[in-house]
């Protein structure tokens, strides 16, 4: 290549990337995006159905906020977190955005949440397990919305470890989320006077998980802990069913959406305990809301779905209070104002950026106890917020240990 | 209980046969994979989505037409072959005559909008398939309990891999077959009909792949990415065996299931590479593969 064609080549690419930018005065509508999971494990978890269910807050907003027009940007991170930032960078430098929400991934939210940081962009995590996003990887501009780690431990290991059995071993997802989740769960059994008998770690989306169960079996532990999420969830206690696993041990979900025991039927999930944030037939505003996505996806909505609604709507109304978009003056209302709708009564949004709400936990049908179609889960117990989600740590320097 | 390497004999006898049972599957599909590079010279990317199409027909032929788990084994990898005949007389055809990079392309990019379209039409949490009740039985070992139904995976694949072997290298329809690749205009010559045999051939693979979907049904859980991440394993298997290596595929492909139970005990974080480590050194010291003729 010679220097001109060098220097043509050069001047085109500019001007590409010039075109591309769209004509944006600053500020003439208020841009929200989802980036989240929307063709892998995690895809029905969020994916098409979080979008629905924003497009669903925005227009019950009216569609403007300061009467400016809100749209809804959408992309696929693929569970890479390298995608995840690019693309959150992109919209931030060329489209104006104004929040984030979404992720379902530990790993590509923490790379998200560095970026939110430098473009004082909030975020909104929804999905997301590892409550080390208030903790030692928070920032100012970032909230955990739905569930943490943490919460999901208080849960289920506690309602378990009560129950009697004892001893625990792990099936863990080999990523931030598993791990984080698996040593959660650890901290739970002991101070309530478990013991922790050992781990495997398996890389995402194993699909034969027999091995690892031969292994749990083996351990001769009272519990099989199934710090995973998603598909990695399904097919391992389908899996522990199949080779009679979970007639030695007791199967305990770390994190279970309803979209899984949708998958696995009640005849393998029946018995199980979970820890949700919300469940579609709690009270009449879950079901009305449920009525509403159904009749649009033919699915009820898992747990994120409903959050992703709230986690709009909750935004919108603090960018209303304030009057403005700027990230700082908002982030200072989030953090004052008291959210009631139809996924939590009295939720609240802590300095570490954790939203403190009830969290509940389930114990799973059996095919003779559901009596309509989606009846799959009874209630054990409702933990308020702070059972659920524990005292402020310290790790977060926004938030210092009282 | 006496132990090798500090490991108990029980645990390595039940992960041999874990690792048999996936070797199964790894054995099926790069048979099929073999069978069409080796007799079309076709790199077949959509292998996995016919694997996931298997187990789609399998699933919604029980839902919507209550046909059975018996006939769906027979009945899923004729409909999924009629679909690769034509596949194979619409599009890949007219390929042969160019770069085989161009069949990869067009196989990959059918793997897309098949994978694509399920994912759309079914969701990616997918759906269960019980396993059949004649074997849902738990077979006592000794050293483990191994669910009936696995069992049965290990000897329906050997079986059709056997025979399939059998039928390519020691009949003469596989003597028709292989002579078609030798030399095809020669063989037409003969009176033989060349593209029909290629169209049956592509069929007869992605049958194999059908199959292998329909055997992991009732073992995981079925839905639109379940051929995706396994169609790279297969392809490595195939690459270690030596491409178009029919006997390298079968036998890699066990192979490589036991190497990959073995690493779940002993560092299970890598039991997703494992085979990609063993195919990088085979290419290094073996570049033909395993099996595969210099």
């Amino acid at each position: 290549m010679n220097f001109r064609t060098l220097g043509a080549a050069t001047l085109a690419v500019f001007l590409a990337v010039m075109t591309q930018r769209p004509a944006l005065a600053a500020g003439d509508e208020v841009v929200i995006g989802d980036l989240d999971d929307m063709s892998g494990v995690y895809a029905d978890v969020m994916g098409a159905g979080g979008i629905e269910s924003i497009k669903m807050a925005i227009a019950d907003f009216g569609g403007t906020v300061l009467g400016k027009k809100i749209t809804l940007l959408t992309a696929d991170h693929q569970n890479k977190p390298d995608i995840g930032a690019s693309k959150f960078r992109e919209w931030a430098d060329q489209n104006g955005l104004n929040m984030l929400l979404g992720g379902s991934n530990t790993g590509v939210n923490i790379a998200m949440e560095k970026v939110g940081a430098v473009k004082k962009v909030p975020l909104f995590h929804i999905g997301p397990g590892g409550a080390s996003l208030t903790n030692e990887d928070c920032t100012a501009y970032s909230i955990h919305y739905v569930y943490d780690t943490t919460s999901l431990a208080n849960g289920t290991a506690t309602a378990i470890v009560n129950s009697g059995a004892k001893t625990w071993f792990y099936l863990t997802a080999d990523y931030a989320f598993g791990t984080q989740l698996q040593s959660a769960a650890s901290k739970v059994v002991e101070a309530h006077g478990g013991k922790n008998v050992g781990a495997v770690r398996v890389p995402l989306g194993t699909a034969d998980f027999s091995s690892f169960l031969l292994q749990a079996q083996g351990s001769g532990a009272q519990v099989l802990g199934l710090a995973n999420a998603g598909t990695d969830f399904s097919n391992s206690l389908k899996a522990a069913n199949e080779f009679g696993v979970t007639k030695t041990m007791k199967p305990a979900a770390l994190l279970a959406f309803i979209s899984d025991i949708h998958s696995l039927g009640l005849k393998t999930a029946q018995g199980l305990y979970l820890t949700t944030a919300w469940y579609w037939d709690l009270n009449p505003e879950t079901r009305a809301f449920a009525k509403r996505y159904f009749a649009k996806m033919n699915r009820e909505p898992t747990m994120d779905q409903a959050g992703a609604y709230s986690a709009t709507l909750t935004y919108l109304k603090a960018v209303k209070a304030v009057g403005t978009t700027d990230s700082d003056k908002v982030m200072a209302e989030l953090k004052k104002m008291k959210i009631s709708d139809m996924f939590t009564r009295s939720g609240y949004i802590r300095a570490d950026g954790a939203m403190i709400h009830d969290m509940y936990v389930m114990q799973v049908k059996s095919p003779q106890e559901s009596k309509y179609s989606w009846d799959y889960y009874k209630l054990v117990k409702t933990m308020n917020g702070e059972e659920a989600f524990g005292p402020i740590t310290g790790l977060c320097p926004l938030a210092p240990k009282k | 209980m006496s132990e090798i390497f500090g490991i108990p004999v029980a645990v390595i006898l039940g992960q041999l046969t874990l690792g048999l049972v996936n070797g199964s599957f790894y054995a099926l599909l790069s048979l099929g994979l073999a069978v069409i590079f080796g007799l079309m010279g076709v790199v077949n990317f959509a292998h996995g989505a016919f694997y996931t199409l298997g187990a789609f027909a399998a699933l919604l032929g029980l839902q919507y037409f209550g046909i059975n788990y018996w006939a769906a084994l027979l009945l899923a990898p004729l409909a999924v072959g009629i679909v690769g005949i034509i596949v194979e007389r619409l599009f890949l055809r007219h390929l042969y005559r160019l770069d085989p990079l161009y069949g990869l392309l067009l196989t990959f990019g059918l793997a897309l909008i098949v994978e694509g379209s399920l994912h759309q039409v079914f969701g990616a949490s997918g759906e269960s398939y019980p396993v059949p009740d004649s074997l849902a039985g738990v077979l006592n070992l000794h050293f483990m309990f191994l669910p009936l139904y696995r069992a049965w995976v290990i000897v329906a694949s050997v079986v059709v891999c056997f025979g399939t072997w059998f039928v390519i290298e020691r009949t003469s329809l596989g003597a028709t077959l292989r002579a078609a690749t030798e030399n095809a205009p020669l063989l037409q010559a003969f009176g033989v009909n060349v593209p029909i045999l290629k169209a049956a051939t592509y069929g007869g693979g992605v049958a194999l792949a059908a199959l292998a979907g329909v055997l992991a049904s009732p073992v995981v859980l079925v839905n639109s990415h379940m051929g995706t991440s396994l169609v790279i394993v297969v392809f490595a298997v195939v690459v270690i065996g030596g491409m178009g290596s029919i006997l390298g595929a079968i036998v890699t492909g066990l192979a490589l299931g036991v190497i990959e139970g073995f690493t779940k005990v002993i560092y299970p974080e890598a039991s997703n590479i494992v085979v990609f480590i063993i195919m990088a050194l085979v290419l290094m010291i073996r570049p033909a593969g395993l099996f595969g003729k210099e």
